[in-house]
């Protein structure tokens, strides 16, 4: 390197530099960057662990270098429970999906918020079931169709999208409560500086913060990643409004 | 130092396991078990443990799998239809190497079934914990003596196997207060001691290099090894087996029974050898491993007859007893389930019955 260059950016050694295995134009690579980022400006990279959930965010598993436990799906609330209490000095995250975090793990989501447990919830959501295939979820919209609802959610039969961080929003115990997104440069700086923030309140011992990002799936929306990136902002964000419900500092 | 004191089999759990070094419980209420968490809240703050009450059952063994990840010594408990949903957990730790010990506190069944005592868990126990085919060490205790013993115990079988144990009881030796002598309290250097010993996998964040992983299954065609592995480990068992063997050099009419069972048939057998008849019990200590050697070489000249002694209707460990004996020996059965016990009279009767048509 010249002597009048200096590294001004490098790509975060928590993920391996051999790549990942999600789809095109999908956006869990970039949230596995920040979370990354965010943990090496803390300097707690060596204490980071993960929580992972079951879906497309399992696939997470082949692609971070720090340490990781797989929880059953839906349960990662109340696994990363167990390793926060009994670990209290590891930095604890989980990583889910809206099918595992909404639907299945419904329970143990809530319960470890109401108890304000001192974790950190990374929420990916992008209102389908991706590893499976297409499948509704509770957040899927009204009218967008899965393989279960071929015709499109209808909400006589399925009900409304589930607003997850409206509904934490409701309990007492959580620190933060933010919903953001990664489609754009300042939309990703903003979602780094959140996953910062709530590992922060971790270490500081604050308790519960979860940061719900709203993305895409190109390959279960049927779309391509332009157009992918349209429907997000369109109607994605008009059902899940980005925005801070909660940051007590 | 050993310590005589006089307590209820659950409370006599809790505190055995805190003995033993215990740090983290999570559990989730249910009839006849509820001592067993209570304990933990009182007793776990007092040497810096963790006591969490899950949201539910299913909750509670995912914290405990949670907690045993990080190499602590955890525990939970529940009872029967609060155990079936331990299944997904208890699958995950077996599959994760995960040393995790548990406590089943039987009650009638199936379905929410009665809270009172009964053994009706005893295939799921011993044969199908969860899914996948994994096998665990089941202890099952006779006296609350036993459970303390072998909840003390159990900690260590487990980490030597990195597998999860599962203490088999019910609710008569729950609720019942017995004297017991305890076992030494672990002091903090000892526990940090055993801790430190799981540091080769305890996910709690290491420097980049040195990742440490959790791993119920895998992605990819590793995961047929990681089965074979399991399997030899089963497959060194064998040591592990453990059975009374009551009155039984010259027994012909031999009582089958473990658990609160055998208690009761072991009176039994005394009143039997009183009337000169010779009665004899086995009692499985390991249900699994089952003593089925000891079944096996039951010499059909000498022992004209069994009694299969469960709480439980349909009989379940008469599976075990069948495969072990072939058909060599008569097999009768003596049962209750559903909540109502064994009496004294009713397997007196049943011996009696036995013994009519083989002696």
């Amino acid at each position: 390197m010249a002597e009048d260059m200096k590294k001004v950016y490098a790509r975060t050694k928590a993920v391996k530099e051999s790549g990942n295995s999600f789809c095109p134009g999908c956006m869990h690579s970039t949230v596995h960057k920040l979370i990354g980022e965010a943990a090496e400006e803390l300097g707690m990279l060596d204490k980071l662990v993960r929580v992972e959930g079951v879906g497309c965010c399992g696939l997470g598993q082949l692609y971070v270098t720090h340490d990781w436990l797989i929880a059953a799906h839906g349960r990662a609330g109340a696994v990363a429970t167990g390793v926060k209490r009994s670990s209290p000095d590891s930095l604890v995250y989980t990583y889910q999906g809206d099918g595992d975090l909404a639907a299945i793990g419904l329970a143990e989501t809530m319960s470890a918020a109401n108890r304000g447990e001192n974790i950190t919830v990374i929420f990916v959501n992008n209102g389908i079931y991706g590893m499976t295939g297409g499948q509704m979820a509770p957040t899927t919209l009204i009218g967008m169709k899965a393989t279960t609802a071929p015709a499109g959610r209808n909400a006589e039969e399925h009900g409304y999208p589930m607003h997850v961080s409206e509904i934490l929003n409701q309990l007492t115990a959580p620190k933060m409560i933010v919903r953001t997104a990664v489609d754009t440069p300042q939309n990703v700086m903003k979602t780094r500086k959140y996953i910062k923030k709530a590992f922060q309140n971790q270490i500081e011992g604050k308790g519960y913060s979860i940061v719900e990002i709203v993305t895409s799936c190109p390959t279960n929306w049927g779309l391509g990643p332009i157009e992918s990136l349209d429907f997000l902002r369109e109607k994605m964000f008009a059902e899940y409004p980005l925005g801070e419900f909660r940051m007590n500092d | 130092m050993a310590e005589r004191v006089f307590m209820k089999g659950c409370e006599a759990i809790a505190e055995a396991a805190t003995r033993a070094g215990c740090r983290f419980f999570a559990g989730y209420p249910i009839t006849p078990q509820n001592e067993i968490p209570e304990y933990f809240a009182r007793r776990m703050p007092e040497v810096g443990g963790t006591f969490v009450q899950g949201e539910s059952e299913v909750a509670s063994v995912n914290m405990l799998y949670g907690a045993v990840a990080t190499g602590i010594r955890a525990m939970s408990s529940s009872s029967s239809c609060g155990i079936s949903l331990y299944s997904e957990g208890v699958s995950y730790m077996a599959a994760a190497r995960c040393p995790a010990v548990y406590v089943n506190v039987q009650r009638g069944g199936p379905g929410i079934g009665a809270i009172q005592p009964a053994q009706q868990d005893y295939l799921q126990a011993t044969k199908a914990s969860g899914n996948g085919g994994f096998k665990m060490i089941v202890l099952a205790p006779s006296t609350v003596q036993e459970c303390v013993d072998m909840t003390y115990e159990a900690f260590d079988l487990a980490e030597r196997d990195e597998n999860p144990v599962l203490v088999l009881t019910d609710g008569v030796m729950g609720t019942m207060m017995e004297p017991v002598i305890l076992p030494p309290m672990k002091s903090d250097a000892e526990v940090a001691e055993i801790r430190a010993k799981q540091a080769h996998r305890a996910v709690i964040g290491h420097a980049i290099g040195d990742q440490h992983t959790c791993e119920p299954g895998g992605i990819g065609d590793g995961w047929e090894k990681h089965n074979i592995e399991t399997a030899a480990m089963y497959n060194t068992w064998d040591k592990d087996v453990r059975v009374e063997e009551f009155m039984m050099d010259d027994a012909e009419i031999v009582l089958a029974a473990y658990g609160i069972s055998a208690r009761i048939s072991k009176v039994i057998v005394k009143e039997l050898r009183k009337e000169g008849i010779k009665a004899g019990l086995i009692r499985p200590i390991t249900v699994s491993p089952f003593p089925y050697d000891t079944f096996a070489k039951l010499d059909p000249a000498k022992v004209k007859g069994i009694l299969d002694v469960e709480m439980s209707i349909p009989a379940q460990m008469r599976f075990d007893i069948d495969h072990a004996i072939c058909g060599r020996i008569p097999v009768k059965e003596c049962l209750r389930s559903g909540g109502q016990l064994l009496t004294n009279d009713q397997v007196m009767a049943g011996a009696r019955e036995l013994i009519k048509e083989v002696l």
